[in-house]
């Protein structure tokens, strides 16, 4: 495998920085710090920085900037520090979500629970107080993967699809989680519903989420779930954490 | 104000003009016109910009305008009339209103594009007007729905026609090797190249499905890639190894391995090629990519610079002659 982090042209118009072949949590702390910092560079001829869960994507005006240059430039910023011992975010969003496990509305939980060994009630009590970060965006628009959960969590698929699971749902597998922004087939077990809306093109921010933010998927009552109808981002609270 | 009403549209009609950028990171694709080529040509034809939006349709359409409008027909050519008197493709003409402008697919090709003089006016969302169906940003245009249009200025400017590029029954797709070409052997690499593949009935704005006889074409570790970013043109294999062009509306990252991605300049013959078209693929360099790199403006500039004027028709320049273009569009037969 080549050294990392490795920069590597992808189509005719973009560089992929990679940081891992596998997904880990240092690769994507640093994933997402290199991306901040390339915006942040304003390299001439950019167009747009985008990552996924152990890389990172530039996208550059062949009509403006010369394919040396931007090679150069990333590479004088990889060699300006070292990314994987740097492994610190700031500032970091904190999402408050509400969220109803179980039943209904998370019909895999116990089968997912008991893949981690753990009791039910245990598996909510450990879920709603863990936070999460938005390791990519990706799938649909807005949608986010998250984790990176602990090691008992790291269960595997279904053998079937789940033919639909609704907008909304929470879903877990290999120590992610994911939160649908459309109603989809999915491999992973539902465990949870939330309402946050993750894409609302009428909104003044039209993506809730941006990768790097941290969320955690507090339990409601089923009684206190029917009554986020009606509020702003399905409950959601947005906390800038302390820097 | 004006509008074009559609009495009809085929399935998977939309609204798309170049699509949107910079959202890469939260998961939307750029989308816009499946065949970018035939967008730029209508813009050529109705002096228009890089703001060009067109209807597209792989199935046809009847439609009428409220106010006269030039119209321009490029992309696949498709069987095209006003009230039964056919018309030229890769032309602008005169539509009038009450007349009907109807298009059927004549098997060459895949998406036409039709596209008015006034320009649409219909909202803009995250600065584009284009229908992205994967992302849910519009919809399927169908029979009764009306767009806004804005009033054609240009109405006496002559009709004008551009030669037609011929890129609708599939040929020679220039790719560039990326981040995940090593996880494919040299052998599958060169039989990949040596392949004369077939467009599958299967493809729509995501991708492109490719058929071939023979074996798959599998990654040396097909289910260990990480999920990754992927682009327009990627060349992606599935489980068992059959190859999908990824095409506008493609997702943003993805867990496939893909063994190149496809020249964005031949991505028309990609989205153009009728179902059973041949198409094969022919490896390049990055340096020889650049090269033929030609941005979007100096293609609509060539565009414009061998379109040519056409000489109007005796119904269209009577039908002018009705209207008084300097002060406006006003029908003659008002009272």
């Amino acid at each position: 495998m080549s050294h990392m982090p490795a920069i590597l042209p992808l189509g005719t118009e973009g560089y992929l920085v990679r940081f891992a072949d596998q997904l880990d949590d240092v690769a994507n702390r640093a994933v997402l710090r290199f991306a901040t910092e390339v915006e942040a560079d304003e390299i001439a001829g950019v167009l747009e920085v985008s990552t996924a869960l152990a890389s990172v994507f530039v996208r550059f005006d062949r009509g403006v900037a010369a394919r040396k240059d931007i090679v150069n430039s990333l590479q004088a910023l990889l060699n300006s520090r070292d990314w994987f011992a740097d492994t610190k975010i700031q500032p970091a969003r904190l999402w408050r979500v509400p969220a109803l496990y179980g039943g209904d509305a998370g019909p895999q939980l116990r089968e997912a629970a008991e893949l981690a060994g753990v009791s039910q009630e245990a598996a909510v009590r450990e879920l709603s107080q863990s936070r999460v970060r938005v390791l990519a965006l990706g799938f649909a628009p807005g949608q986010p993967y998250l984790g990176m959960l602990p090691e008992h969590w790291n269960i595997g698929r279904q053998a079937e699809l789940t033919p639909s699971v609704p907008a909304g749902a929470l879903v877990i597998a290999v120590r992610q989680l994911v939160l649908f922004a459309n109603p989809s087939p999915t491999g992973w077990r539902q465990i949870a519903l939330t309402k946050l809306p993750l894409f609302d093109v009428n909104a003044e921010h039209p993506f809730a989420l941006t990768a790097g933010d941290e969320l955690v998927f507090e339990a409601v009552s089923e009684h206190d779930f029917a009554l986020l109808e009606t509020e702003n981002m399905g409950g959601a609270k947005l906390e800038e954490a302390a820097t | 104000m004006s509008v074009v009403s559609l009495l009809k549209a085929g399935p998977n009609t939309t609204l798309q003009d170049l699509g949107r950028e910079g959202f890469l990171k939260y998961g939307l694709s750029r989308g816009g016109a499946m065949d970018r080529h035939a967008l730029l040509e209508a813009s050529a034809l109705l002096g228009g910009d890089m703001s060009i939006a067109a209807i597209e349709t792989p199935t046809g359409l009847q439609a009428t305008v409220s106010a006269p409008q030039r119209v321009a027909l490029t992309g696949a050519p498709m069987k095209a009339d006003i009230d039964g008197r056919a018309l030229r493709w890769n032309a602008s003409h005169i539509l009038m209103p009450d007349e009907v402008l109807t298009l059927r697919p004549s098997g060459r090709g895949v998406y036409g594009y039709v596209a008015f003089g006034g320009g649409f006016d219909e909202r803009k969302q995250l600065g584009s007007v284009a229908t992205h169906l994967g992302a849910r940003l519009g919809k399927g245009l169908q029979g009764g729905d009306q767009l806004k249009l804005g009033q054609d200025n240009n109405l006496a400017a002559p009709p004008l026609a551009v030669p037609i590029a011929d890129r609708f029954s599939g040929g020679r797709l220039r790719f560039v090797t990326g981040p995940q070409t090593e996880h494919y052997s040299v052998d599958v690499f060169e039989r990949f190249v040596a392949t004369r593949f077939r467009k599958s009935g299967q493809a729509n704005r995501q991708a492109a499905k490719l058929e071939h006889a023979g074996a798959g074409f599998n990654a040396t570790d097909q289910l260990g890639v990480v999920s990754d970013v992927i682009v327009p043109g990627d060349i992606q294999m599935t489980g068992a190894g059959e190859p999908y062009v990824l095409m506008a509306e493609c997702q943003t990252i993805g867990g496939y391995p893909r063994i190149g991605a496809v020249l964005e300049e031949d991505m028309p013959v990609v989205a153009q090629a009728a179902p059973d078209s041949e198409l094969w693929f022919e490896v390049i360099s990055l340096e020889e990519a650049d090269r033929l790199f030609t941005p979007e403006r100096d293609v609509l500039r060539r565009f414009r610079d061998i379109s040519e004027p056409v000489i109007r028709s005796p119904h269209d320049i009577a039908n002018l002659l009705s209207y008084q273009l300097i002060s406006g569009a006003v029908a003659g037969d008002e009272e």
